[in-house]
């Protein structure tokens, strides 16, 4: 399958139809003095796959762990599915969720892929996937491993399925991981830097599964270092400068036409 | 030898009451200890500032008086005060069962201990097994139960074994305040045998049995509880 079939779904007609999935409002985020997001905006319609690029210290990730409040917005609106995100301020005068339960139910339909993995290293692969499936959204055991096992295969590691993650490299870990995001059946992936822990030659066997999931049409939101990658996958690409979005469009665009000047340097230096 | 023996008029049946009693305590003390611990550990790495300087206050307390000290503070205060408030509140006075007495209070003993090995353990869990779990939108008691606990137990086991040794050993304490384990077990067959050697020597042995015992189950634990991590050796 080539980028030009996956195209249609970013047509103006397709996109304004499909509901937002994620749609983030004047997002600011200061960790202490440091005002790390200082008003983003950020929209991803159903089937889309949005891009966040940027340079080291651009804010990128922060507002990606912001999206499933990981990290805590110091204001701004944030909705999952239309759902508005309960924020109230805590003793400290910190934001945090307001509602516990909320943002649970929320974050159990958001699969995230951290960038070092982060499986639990006390379980074995399968153990790992259908730890959410049955414990937090309370499918039966049975029906939570046959569909683990489909997972596992579809990563091409079904016959990893008793292993424990320390025992396989970074690019089957991160591909497990990426299956127990699946498992959730999630509204969105949200996926942080997925590649950028990988030895070199590990990345492509995880970006060629990344890149079958954004062209079967699952909404994405990824954060990455890799240009070439998220021109051919993503519908939409937001550049951050400095905890502000600099340009975004569609990738053509982005990559093919920049008009802003710290964009061309940033393609310049990491082309 | 027939000094030893389990039948009259041989002392060993009374040797083995007093280890099984001692055995009780230290079971019952470290299952408390490791409940405080856990509850202790979690206040001090996630409660607020006041929970947190009591739990300060708890730890440093507890670890700084000798545990003689504390025995007899708690021993003898604690019956009182319990008894106090009793009868304040229009009850009888109970006798408070020497059992249910030693275990609380080398339990609370050991729950200052287990608090500091359990928040160690814990800090040691990549975080980013528990932020994946909080990612996942897992309610804080699922994480404790299915994460965290399990996350921690292989850097917990060794702080917890030694803190299981000390338990068996210090049940040996509680003679002073009159309870019927080992040691008090084995003053009295020696005093009343004058078979000082024999006796004390059996009771180090039973002592060292438990030991023993204990370090094959507590490997076994440690081996299962790091299922997930390569050995050591290799990382040579």
């Amino acid at each position: 399958m080539s980028v030009a079939d996956a195209a249609p779904v970013q047509s103006g007609k397709a996109q304004s139809a499909a509901a937002e999935a994620i749609h983030v409002e004047n997002l600011h985020k200061k960790f202490g003095q440091l005002h790390v997001l200082k008003g983003v905006s950020l929209s991803a319609r159903d089937g889309e796959v949005v891009a966040i690029i940027g340079g080291s210290g651009s804010g990128k990730s922060t507002l990606l762990r912001c999206i499933n409040c990981l990290e805590n917005p110091t204001s701004g609106i944030i909705r999952v599915n239309g759902e508005e995100i309960k924020l109230k301020a805590d003793s400290h005068g910190h934001t945090v969720p307001a509602d516990r339960r909320q943002i649970e139910r929320i974050r159990s339909r958001l699969g995230m892929v951290f960038q070092n993995f982060n499986l639990w290293s006390h379980m074995t692969l399968i153990e790992n996937v259908i730890e959410v499936p049955v414990h937090v959204l309370g499918v039966k055991r049975d029906e939570a491993i046959a569909q683990a096992e489909k997972l596992l295969a579809r990563v091409g590691l079904a016959e990893k399925r008793d292993v424990y993650p320390a025992f396989l490299s970074g690019g089957q870990q991160q591909r497990a991981a990426i299956a127990r995001a699946l498992a959730i059946n999630p509204r969105v992936m949200l996926f942080d830097e997925p590649t950028s822990a990988l030895d070199p030659e590990l990345v492509g066997e995880v970006l060629k599964v990344i890149g079958d999931l954004a062209r079967e049409g699952r909404t994405m939101v990824l954060v990455t270092h890799e240009m070439k990658f998220a021109r051919e996958v993503a519908t939409h690409v937001v550049y951050l400068y400095n905890g502000l979005v600099e340009e975004e469009g569609p990738p053509e665009q982005l990559f093919g036409a920049p008009k802003s000047e710290r964009l061309k340097q940033f393609l310049r230096n990491v082309g | 030898m027939e000094l030893l023996s389990p039948v009259p008029p041989g002392w060993g049946y009374t040797l083995l009451v007093g280890l099984l009693h001692s055995l009780e305590i230290a079971i019952g003390a470290t299952c408390l200890g490791l409940l405080i611990g856990v509850a202790g550990a979690f206040g001090k790495l996630y409660g607020g500032p006041v929970t947190r300087d009591l739990l300060a206050v708890y730890t440093t307390v507890v670890r700084a008086v000798p545990e003689l000290v504390l025995i007899l503070l708690l021993y003898y205060a604690g019956t009182d005060l319990i008894n106090q408030v009793l009868a304040a509140m229009g009850y009888s006075r109970v006798d408070i069962s020497g059992l249910a007495a030693g275990i609380f209070v080398l339990g609370f003993v050991q729950g200052a201990y287990s608090t500091e090995v359990i928040r160690g353990a814990i800090l040691a869990i990549p975080q980013g097994q528990i932020e994946a779990a909080r990612a996942y939108g897992m309610p804080p008691g699922l994480m404790l139960r299915r994460i965290t606990l399990p996350a921690m137990l292989p850097f917990a086991i060794p702080g917890l074994a030694n803190l299981w040794l000390i338990a068996t050993k210090d049940t040996a304490l509680l003679a002073v305040v009159g309870f019927f384990e080992l040691t008090l077990a084995t003053r009295q067959a020696a005093g009343v045998t004058k078979a000082y050697l024999i006796f004390y020597l059996a009771a180090g042995v039973l002592y060292l049995a438990v030991t023993l015992f204990s370090n094959l189950i507590i490997g076994r634990v440690e081996a299962w509880s790091r299922r997930g991590m390569p050995s050591v050796k290799e990382a040579r």
